[in-house]
């Protein structure tokens, strides 16, 4: 399978990603042999296989109560953040 | 104390003894992590102050008597578990500056142990890697012959245990991170069972494979280091409600009976055949130790490789989607409005395998892709899973080769990412169906160390722990430092 420049730029958009030039013929060339090699699994059987859900069998994930079990940390957490005011995280303007 | 002869047993032995206290331990590791770092690169955060003063109040807690076996005992984690108030990088850009402000679980299990945290080790860049090439922080050097790999994505861990830079680390394994880097570097790994220790705090690759696990010298020290780092954590949804076994009790137990399964797909035309000789001398050891071989066959177990390829990058690019800029990781300079605070914010924080990775899984999670590759490996994942668990109705382990060959040069295999995806092509299986598996120095070849692996049933730890235990009371593999670090 072959990827073209284009469904590369296109997969960097939805995911969300600037590609440089340079990058974008090694994507083209990585991801069409990446994906001419899991083409292999074209070859299994598996009519009638239901999909893995979960990796240890008879288990299902969990759920838990819709209540608060955290502590509110904000100022702690903000401390990451690249840009704060005010208790809010600020981002470009969005709305005009 | 002699660093490169110490394990964690006889490092809990002389504390408890009170041939040396804790700092004094502390002390001499940091000083050897010191001398090692410019030729191994195995550490991205040394917390040399934190730990002199974990190690004081370890000295503290044993003067008034409130000791446990593993109290003052010095290790390392792969940078991959967050550490509160300690810079935690996933070995990437991206990260770079982001200080925890909580402990991973296995963090807060193994420090609630007694144990003293040196400090935080190198890794592939959010463990995407089987090399160590791909740390944002500079690739870890193989201790054997620094021209090498360490294997990865827990290089460092490995590389600095192979070193007795560090007595034990933690690890990870999604595809085969802890067991590959412990055959390159010829020590102990173990991957414990899908939901056997918590994933809270570990930061997220692909949830459905990714496991917390050791590195360490022997499989005794891996015995005592796994019971608190396990168990049921209420933060990890996947965390398995079941009773933690204290695994030292069981390995000296006899292997009389014990039946080994060589699983046929294991030796196949890929295995290097001077490596596939350590591996079927390992195996006439645990014959001698009253074990039964037989040969089992999983037919569906060629297709693991493909099948991760599909599954794991689909996972990353959901859980790589937090990375966005806003409020933690890297931000781009200037952004012109939120998209392109997004899109130059992840492509310039994460590196090339990473950004592979989340196109990879992007486009397979796409409209109109999702059946035909997605659902297509769960289905593939279900019949490898199936064979297994036919291959244990037989054997009790299966044992077969870590990896294809032992450590290549830097730079060998680094722009060819299929060639390097295939490293892994017999560990993956076990991650596929969620089983645990070890990685056991079993020789070398050309100066360069050999992993045996032994793959499990569900939640068999103790058994895989005694089995290798026994080989390493016949064997001294193990216990062989590389000349520099002697």
């Amino acid at each position: 399978m072959s990827l073209s420049r284009a469904d590369i730029e296109n997969i960097a958009r939805l995911a969300r990603l600037e590609l440089t030039e340079a990058e974008i013929p090694v994507y083209v060339d990585s991801l069409s042999k990446i994906f001419a090699f899991v083409g292999e699994l074209d070859r299994a059987p598996t009519s009638g296989i239901a999909p893995m859900a979960h990796p240890l069998p008879g288990f299902a994930q969990r759920l838990r109560a819709d209540e608060v079990s955290e502590p509110n940390r904000r100022d702690t957490y903000q401390q990451n953040a690249p840009q704060v005011e005010a208790g809010l995280y600020l981002v470009p303007k969005v709305i005009e | 104390m002699s660093a490169p002869a110490a394990t964690v047993a006889t490092l809990a032995k002389g504390l408890a003894a009170g041939e040396y206290s804790s700092v004094e331990l502390t002390r001499a590791y940091l000083e050897r992590i010191a001398a090692a770092q410019p030729a191994l690169n195995a550490f991205v955060t040394i917390t040399g102050e934190a730990a002199l003063a974990a190690a004081a109040a370890a000295d503290a807690a044993r003067a008034k008597g409130q000791a446990g076996r593993l109290t003052g005992v010095p290790i390392a984690h792969k940078d991959i578990f967050c550490t509160e108030g300690v810079r935690t990088t996933c070995g990437s850009k991206m990260l770079a500056n982001f200080v925890s402000p909580y402990d991973a679980t296995v963090v807060a299990g193994l420090r609630g142990a007694g144990t003293v945290m040196l400090g935080k080790l190198n890794m592939d860049e959010f463990a995407m890697g089987s090399s160590n090439e791909t740390s944002f922080f500079g690739a870890v050097h193989n201790p054997w012959d620094t021209k090498m790999v360490p294997g990865g994505s827990s290089g460092g861990s490995a590389a600095a245990v192979a070193a007795r830079i560090v007595p034990a680390a933690t690890a990870t394994d999604t595809g085969g991170s802890i067991r590959q880097p412990a055959a390159l570097c010829g020590v102990t790994g173990i991957k414990p069972t899908y939901g056997r220790c918590s994933r809270y705090g570990m930061i997220a690759f692909a949830s459905s494979l990714d496991q917390a696990g050791l590195i360490t010298v022997s499989a005794e020290d891996a015995a005592l280091l796994l019971g608190p780092m396990s168990g049921f954590d209420p933060r990890d949804s996947t965390s398995v409600e079941r009773a933690v076994p204290d695994y030292t009790t069981t390995l000296g137990d006899s292997l009389e009976g014990l039946t080994i399964g060589l699983v046929k797909e294991f030796f196949d035309k890929g295995l290097d055949a001077t490596n596939e000789q350590r591996i079927r001398d390992a195996i006439a050891v645990f014959e001698k130790l009253g074990a039964r071989v037989r040969e089992v066959s999983c037919p569906n177990l060629p297709l693991s490789v493909p099948t991760y390829y599909v599954v794991a990058p689909a996972e990353c690019s959901s859980n790589l989607a937090r990375f966005d800029g806003v409020r933690f990781g890297h931000r781009c300079e200037s952004p012109k409005n939120l998209l392109d605070l997004y899109c130059r914010s992840r492509g310039e924080g994460f590196g090339a395998e990473v950004k592979r990775r989340i196109m990879t899984g992007t486009y397979v999670l796409s409209a109109g892709y999702y059946d035909a590759y997605y659902l297509k490996a769960q289905r593939v994942r279900q019949l490898i899973s199936a064979d297994f668990a036919q291959a244990f109705q037989s054997c009790d382990l299966l044992f077969g080769p870590t990896s294809p060959t032992p450590a290549f040069p830097i730079g060998a295999k680094f722009d060819d990412p299929i060639t390097m995806y295939l490293n892994d092509i017999y560990t993956i299986g076990a991650n596929l169906a969620g089983l645990p598996g070890m990685s056991i120095p079993c020789g070398f070849v050309d100066g360069l160390p050999v992993g045996l692996q032994i793959v499990g049933p569900h939640f068999s730890e103790a058994r895989m722990l005694n089995a290798a235990h026994r080989y390493q009371q016949e064997t001294d593999w193990h216990l062989r430092v590389p000349a520099a670090f002697a």
